[in-house]
Formats: structure tokens, sequence, C-alpha cells
């Protein structure tokens, strides 16, 4: 539909500008809040432009965190997260990817059944088996350990159905022109499926560094150190409750940075995100 | 270079039998087409030779060893898809070298032979493209390189043709017969187009809902079609069969619709016998009105250009037989009836019951 009347335009423009701003106005907020002192942002009404103090705002919390509260530096914290978050999304992929291939490619008794074992994790989310999952890993003896804080994230139903209906697209002839050319199941998965599913891993990526990045119910449970705690929880860990005055420029510096990771992989990462969840190389 | 043996082979998808036993014997260097409808088991055969399918019972031998147990790798076969399945993320190059790398072919060797096959099918300037980039073709030819470049025992063909336009196919039915004269590798051929399997064949199974209808020659199949479904597939349009009773002496022909046929030589050993009588419409010639074996009424006239086809019906009413005439675009039937006769060479009996020929 093309419609050329200047009211609609403008209507249209002022719809999506002031869409924009409600989303952008608490990110600005929070950045200027991150480049003034402690004092300033005690002021009513708080400042709305750029102040000066950004760079020592943001050194103190990489590097001492807050003071009084209890949490480990941020830098530590961003380490963490980006740990959890990096095996989360890369657990995933590589056990959905293994597992697809195997429902897809194979026969062996009993795959239904296994088929349908997959499915229904799909209707138990963390936060439903959350207690007898905190269980089973504080038995471990994983609490307090990057393993404890990603391996009862990794299986993935979710991920597995992707990679499923993504290789059913793929024609069977190039299997079984492989197996005339000698290729084994490993070696055709290897270099057949796993080049043919890299636009598709990399939107995966995207969405499970994400995912992984944003927990929080799950690392507030399986950490009490200071420093295996994620960036997530450490940003609600830096405002103490009670009398105390909230460092409210180091808490919004713990943001920023916190938000720019997860923003990072989906601007470089763009390209092949988009490639992956439309385009298929066939 | 081996031959091929197919030896009473069945196939069954759970209680359902869709080859019901096919026996053929190939030689060296033979080329053979296996053609029918879709549906009659041919490309299922070809991909029990191949080791794609499972071989319900019977036997297939490459070279005097049966491979009924053997994965397609170690089966020394090369084949080609009908939609080329050529692995899209590499290069022609790597399409084709991928086989041989698999078999541990040194680097240097296996670029000899990518180079060579490369030459033979004009792909040296396409070798770093990847298979999207390639017309249909091209890709056509790449699938058949990924092929040559193996040097197997025996290459197998599913419908590689049917995927081009009606130009390209022509252009690469060429360029496959030259291939095969310059390779001389037994050739196993999959094909639902019967002009694929006339130009191409040394010899041709014809196949019909899993049985064998007729082994033989391209010429002989034409000319001595062994049973009626060989009569109407090969050929084009299909052959005219006119049921009817041969009169005692047989020298006519009592059809269906109460209308008397000549016959253009007498069968008197088949006196009395009910017959589907065959005549190709490409053999009937238009003639004096005397001499006519036949008079049907033209229903209506197809022009091809140099040709036109009439359709026509032998008796008073319109369910009577129906016979088709390829006669040249000059002729013009005189006031709706068009009288036609035909060589006795040119003439087939089956018998109606089995579908057989009758050798008479």
């Amino acid at each position: 539909m093309i419609e050329h009347r200047p009211g609609l335009t403008l209507f249209c423009h002022a719809t999506l500008l002031f869409a924009v701003a409600t989303l952008v106005f608490p990110v600005w907020i929070t950045l200027v809040a991150s480049t003034h002192t402690a004092n300033e942002m005690r002021q009513v009404p708080i400042p709305l432009w750029l102040g000066t103090h950004m760079f020592e705002n943001y050194y103190t919390v990489l590097t001492k965190g807050v003071e009084g509260a209890s949490t480990a530096p941020v830098a530590r914290m961003l380490l963490n997260s980006l740990i959890m978050a990096l095996s989360i999304s890369i657990g995933k992929i590589v056990i959905s990817i293994v597992s697809a291939f195997a429902i897809v490619y194979f026969r062996f008794p009993l795959k239904m059944f296994f088929f349908w074992m997959i499915f229904v994790t799909l209707m138990l989310p963390v936060e439903v088996r959350i207690f007898p999952t905190y269980k089973v890993v504080a038995d471990l003896h994983m609490i307090d350990t990057y393993a404890g804080l990603t391996l009862p994230l990794i299986a993935s139903a979710t991920a597995t159905f992707f990679f499923r209906q993504f290789f059913l697209t793929v024609p069977d002839e190039l299997m079984e022109a492989s197996r005339v050319d000698g290729a084994g199941p490993l070696r055709f998965f290897w270099d057949v499926v796993v080049p043919l599913s890299r636009t598709n891993m990399a939107a995966l990526f995207v969405i499970l560094f994400i995912y992984g990045w944003n927990q929080y119910l799950w690392p507030l449970l399986v950490t009490t150190q200071e420093n295996m705690y994620t960036a997530v929880i450490g940003i609600k860990r830096m405002m103490p409750g009670g009398e105390q005055a909230v460092d409210w420029n180091l808490v919004m510096s713990a943001a920023m940075l916190t938000m720019l990771p997860p923003a990072l992989v989906v601007i470089l990462m763009q390209k092949w995100f988009v490639k992956g969840l439309i385009e298929q190389e066939k | 270079m081996a031959t091929v043996s197919i030896r009473n082979v069945k196939k069954s998808f759970g209680e359902t039998e869709v080859v019901h036993g096919i026996s053929m014997e190939i030689t060296d260097g033979e080329f053979v087409v296996m053609v029918g409808p879709s549906g009659c088991g041919k490309s299922t055969l070809l991909r029990m030779v191949a080791g794609l399918e499972s071989i319900t019972s019977g036997e297939i031998a490459i070279d005097g060893k049966v491979v009924n147990n053997l994965e397609p790798k170690d089966r020394d076969i090369a084949m080609v898809f009908q939609n080329y399945a050529l692995y899209p993320h590499m290069s022609v190059h790597d399409n084709m070298a991928y086989g041989l790398k698999i078999r541990g072919l040194s680097k240097a060797e296996i670029d000899t032979r990518v180079n060579r096959a490369a030459d033979i099918l004009e792909l040296s300037k396409l070798l770093k493209r990847r298979p999207r980039e390639l017309s249909g073709g091209q890709r056509q030819r790449v699938a058949m390189g990924r092929a040559i470049v193996r040097e197997p025992k025996v290459f197998l063909f599913d419908e590689p043709l049917s995927n081009l336009d009606a130009k390209l196919r022509v252009q690469m039915r060429e360029e496959l017969q030259a291939l095969h004269k310059r390779l001389a590798t037994t050739t196993l051929y999959v094909t639902h187009d019967q002009v694929e399997a006339m130009t191409l064949a040394h010899r041709m199974l014809v196949m019909s809902i899993g049985k064998t209808e007729q082994i033989g020659a391209p010429l002989e199949v034409y000319t001595k079609p062994a049973t009626t479904f060989v009569a109407g597939f090969i050929g084009s349009p299909p052959m005219n069969l006119i049921p009817g009773r041969l009169q005692a002496d047989g020298s006519s022909l009592a059809a269906d619709g109460d209308t008397r046929l000549k016959l253009p030589q007498a069968y008197p050993q088949l006196g009395g016998r009910s017959v589907l009588l065959g005549v190709r419409p490409e053999h009937m010639e238009i003639c004096a009105e005397g001499q006519a074996l036949l008079v049907p009424e033209v229903d209506f006239i197809e022009l091809l250009g140099s040709d036109s086809l009439v359709y026509g019906h032998v008796g008073k009413d319109k369910a009577s037989p129906r016979v088709a005439a390829r006669l040249h675009a000059s002729v013009k039937p005189q006031d709706g009836h068009l009288p036609l006769r035909f060589d006795a060479e040119n003439l087939h009996l089956f018998d109606p019951d089995t579908g057989k020929r009758i050798e008479a």
C-alpha cells in the first residue's frame, strides 16, 4: 500500500519517534548516571546530560566494585557472565546438533521414545524444575562452580528442534551422494552437515548468548560466593537495602557494562543472524 | 569395467512388494537404460544396485562378486542423482575431489584426475565456483564429473536429465553418448523418457509396476514389442490397439463395434482367435478407397507442422475402437472419412488376456 498523505506520514513518524524515545530514554538515563558523581545523582531533578566522571566511575566498578555492597569487582562478574553465556550457548549448540543429527539420520531402537523425551523437556523450563535441579547440583558439589552454573541450562529441546527442522530440509540425496563417495556418518557430519549449518549455528549462538547472559534466577540460587556472581545478579547486589544510600553512578556504570556484550554480539553477528533465520544455502 | 548381474531381485517396503523379481545380465561396457512410467520400480532397482536400498531377495553381482551386503562405497560404483546432489558449500573442484580425498589418494593424483574430468566436461574454467553459481547444465556436468573422477566399475544415472529444459536435454544426451563412447564404462541409466531410452541405450529394460516387460535393443523393442504395455509405452502417439476376433480363415478381423477390418496378410493358423491388433500411427498410409484396410471416421486432427496426427474411430458409433494415424501435413481427409492401409510387417498381434505378443 502506497499512500502520500502528509498527515499520515507525520502521524507515523511521531508514533515511531515516541516508541524509540520510550525505549532509548532509560538507556540514556543509565548512561548519564554513569558519568556523574554519587552526590550529583542524589539531586532533584537528576541531571539529564552527560557529566565528567565517566572514566573514574567505570574504573572504580571494574576494579573495586561498589563500596559497602557485597560484590566482587565488575570485571570479575563480567568474566563470570561471559564464561556462563559462552558455555551455555556453545554447549547447547554442540549437544543439539549432535542429537538432531542422530534423530534425523539414524534408525535406532526407541528413536521415537527419545524424540519425545527431548520434546517433553520443552514443557519443563528451568524455573519449573528449579528445586530438584538445585538438589542434584548441590549433591554433586557443583555449587559455586562454572559447571553448576551452566550444565543444567545446556540441555535444550528448542535448539534440537531448530536443527532437526533444518536437517529435514537438506535433500536426502546429499547423504546418499556422500555414502556413494565413501563418507561414513561422522565424515558426512563434519564435511557436509556442519558446514551447511554454519549460518543456523550463528543465529542460534546470538539467541543463546543473550539467553545465557541474562540468566538471573539460576545464578542467584547456585552462587554463594562473591567471586562467582554474574554481572546480572551483581547489579542487584550493588543496591544495599536499608538506610544506606545507593551509589547510582556506580550501579549504572555496572549496568552499562553489562548491557554491552549482548549488544556487541548482536551487532557483530547481525549479518549471520539474519542469514541463518531466513536463508538456507542449498 | 565390469559386468552387472541382476538375479531375480525383489524389493518390499513393509508388506508391499514393489519390485517383483527382475533378472538381467549386463555385459562389460554396455549402456542399459531402465525405462518405465513413474512408480514402476526402476529407480528402486537402480538404488538397489547402488546399495542405497537393501535387497529383499535375489542377488546383485558386480563383476561376478555378490554385493548384496556391501556398502555403496565398497561396490565401486558412481551415481548421478536427479537433482545432482552437489555439496552446496564446496567448490566444483572439491565436489569432484571429495570421493577421492576420502579414498586417500594423493593430492597430485586427485588434481590430475579432476583436471582431466574437467577437460572432458569443459568445466576447467569453473573449478573454483560454488554449485549455486552454475547453470543447470553445468551442475549436471559437475555431477557427471564427480562420477567420472572415481573411475568406477559402473555408472548409475537416476533420471539425470529430467531437471533440464528441452534444448539442454538434447545437448546433454549427445554429451552422454560421447562420454560413454570415450570411457566405455558399464552404465545403468534410469529414465521415464522414451526418447532418452531409445537414443542412449544399447539395450533397454522396459518395466511396469515392478515387472520386466521386455529386455532388448531399442529397435527391437520398437519393432517387436513383447507386450501391449511396451507397444503403448514406446512410440508417440502410442500404438493403435484394436480388439477383435480373427475370422476363421484369418484374413480379416471382426473388430468390436461391428466393423470388419481386412488384414494385409492372412493368418490361417490363428483363425477364430481373439486378438488385439496393433499398428503404429506412423505406419498408417493414406490410400485409394479400394485398397483401404480400414476407413476410420475422423474425430479431430492435430497439426504438427511437418505431420498431422489424425484421430478417429473405426466403427459406426463413437464408442468403437479409436485409431490414430501420423500422416503427411498435406493429407486432407475426404468428407470425414480416411481410407488407410499398412504393411503386413508393421502389424502386431497381441493376446488380449495376457497382453503378450503373438508371433505369427
